[in-house]
């Protein structure tokens, strides 16, 4: 009975995982940048940058793969009648941890799934970053159990739980028919895309079977230490697992801290930048990722996440904070990375999460 | 009775995790969507509780028994 329990729950979210991994080379197979068949931070990004709200011309595509997970997400819900319109949980809280939590991605440059993508194809510049990662989670778990709570969201009209999957719909509706409105980079990352039909249909795959599994990067290794929980964490190791398989197969495996795909070498600020990514996603009860799945569920707090790291993501490209890929000009090996800006953002960023964690822990008495 | 609703994921476990310390036979909890009742029977029953869970209206009623 135990076994068969502990079965129920790891398969779907094994499946998930290898499905993400799947989809992921398919896409860089078909178009996307290498190492980024998925990367939320980077997507959305690159959405903020087609409706010009960055202007930073490598960074500009409405990827499709985030409607169709928004999309995937808000079909299998109502599907299976899980679909619940609700928000108030501090809102404001949430665009401002959303931002953060983008721009510490970008500083890195990946969401925690490209983070586990690059780590698939060998990039071993992740490695910092995914110590960084878990170093925010334990900071952020250490505010779960004194108590921390953004506060409680409660039953909205269910045209506002429809928010974020209506905007989703516009971008593509604009697209299919007005893409002369929207801006596309000719060159960079963000020229390099999967045919949109293929990348609709990779995110609404990954939607729907992210929502039946509730798969979350954060939740994974958050749950390993909150309660000895595997079950999540095994969704990250099947990404992790197929995408290496697939780039062995493939050919694209390369295990090397240099000449990654949009990667850079300043490993302390990848550190830093998924720590305080990490962080921001245990308060916000998860990664970006899971964000995009609960907007899909009808939860408006996480539409307002979603929103505030497309913010952020604006705010990264027009202050110089995102990070630049190491590159060789002329023979020669030039470390990319982030410049004052960015450093100063993530300082920043630490102490905004600091404050917010400590000013939602209970009062004496509560 | 233990008031997870609207409360996101990890809180509503954190909030069993601590009523569970004094080792109680029984618990209910109150739960508003099904990845918390999830979660919570995951970690109920790997300490050692049956879990029962009922609908009520929208929300779920789970009773955690030792």
């Amino acid at each position: 009975m135990k076994k068969q329990f502990a079965l129920r729950a790891y398969l779907p979210v094994i499946i998930t995982g290898v499905v993400v991994g799947i989809a992921a080379l398919i896409l860089t197979a078909m178009g996307n940048p290498k190492n980024m068949g998925f990367c939320i931070a980077c997507f959305e990004r690159d959405i903020a940058g087609a409706l010009g709200l960055h202007s930073a011309a490598v960074v500009q595509y409405i990827r499709p793969e985030i409607i169709g997970m928004v999309l995937g997400a808000l079909i299998s819900a109502v599907a299976f009648k899980e679909f619940r319109a609700k928000s108030g949980s501090s809102p404001a809280c949430r665009f401002v941890l959303g931002a953060f939590v983008m721009i510490g991605a970008l500083v890195f440059l990946g969401c925690p799934l490209r983070m586990v993508i690059r780590l698939g194809g060998g990039d071993l510049t992740a490695v910092a970053a995914l110590l960084g990662f878990l170093a925010g989670i334990l900071v952020g778990l250490v505010f779960l159990k004194k108590g921390f709570t953004l506060g409680r969201a409660y039953p909205i009209r269910r045209g506002e739980g429809l928010m974020l999957p209506g905007f989703m719909v516009i971008l593509l509706c604009l697209l299919l028919f007005a893409p002369q409105l929207l801006k596309f980079s000719e060159s960079g990352p963000g020229s390099m895309h999967a045919p949109i039909a293929v990348a609709l249909i990779a995110g609404l795959a990954v939607g729907v079977f992210a929502q039946r599994s509730r798969l979350c990067m954060a939740g994974g290794l958050r749950d390993v230490f909150l309660m000895k929980d595997f079950t999540l964490l095994s969704g990250f190791l099947a990404i992790w697992i197929t995408i290496t398989i697939g780039n062995l197969v493939l050919g694209s495996y390369n295990l090397s801290a240099l000449s990654q795909p949009v990667a850079h070498s300043q490993y302390l600020w990848s550190f830093l930048g998924m720590a305080l990514a990490g962080w921001g996603s245990i308060l916000l009860g998860g990664c970006p990722l899971r964000q995009l799945i609960l907007s899909g569920e009808g939860n408006g707090d996480s539409a307002v996440t979603v929103f505030g790291m497309i913010f952020g993501a604006a705010l990264a490209h027009n202050f110089g904070l995102a990070g630049s890929a190491d590159s060789v000009v002329d023979g020669v090996y030039k470390v990319g990375g982030i410049k004052t800006p960015g450093m100063v953002a993530v300082c920043i960023g630490f102490v905004v999460l600091l404050v917010i964690s400590l000013t939602h822990l209970p009062k004496k008495g509560d | 009775m233990i008031d997870t609703r609207g409360l996101s994921c990890p809180i509503p476990v954190v909030m069993v995790q601590k009523a569970v310390k004094d080792a109680p036979a029984k618990l209910e909890v109150l739960a508003d969507a099904e990845v918390a009742v999830e979660n919570i029977t995951r970690f109920a029953r790997s300490q050692g509780y049956e879990v029962s869970v009922t609908e009520d209206g929208i929300d779920y009623k789970m009773t955690l028994t030792k």
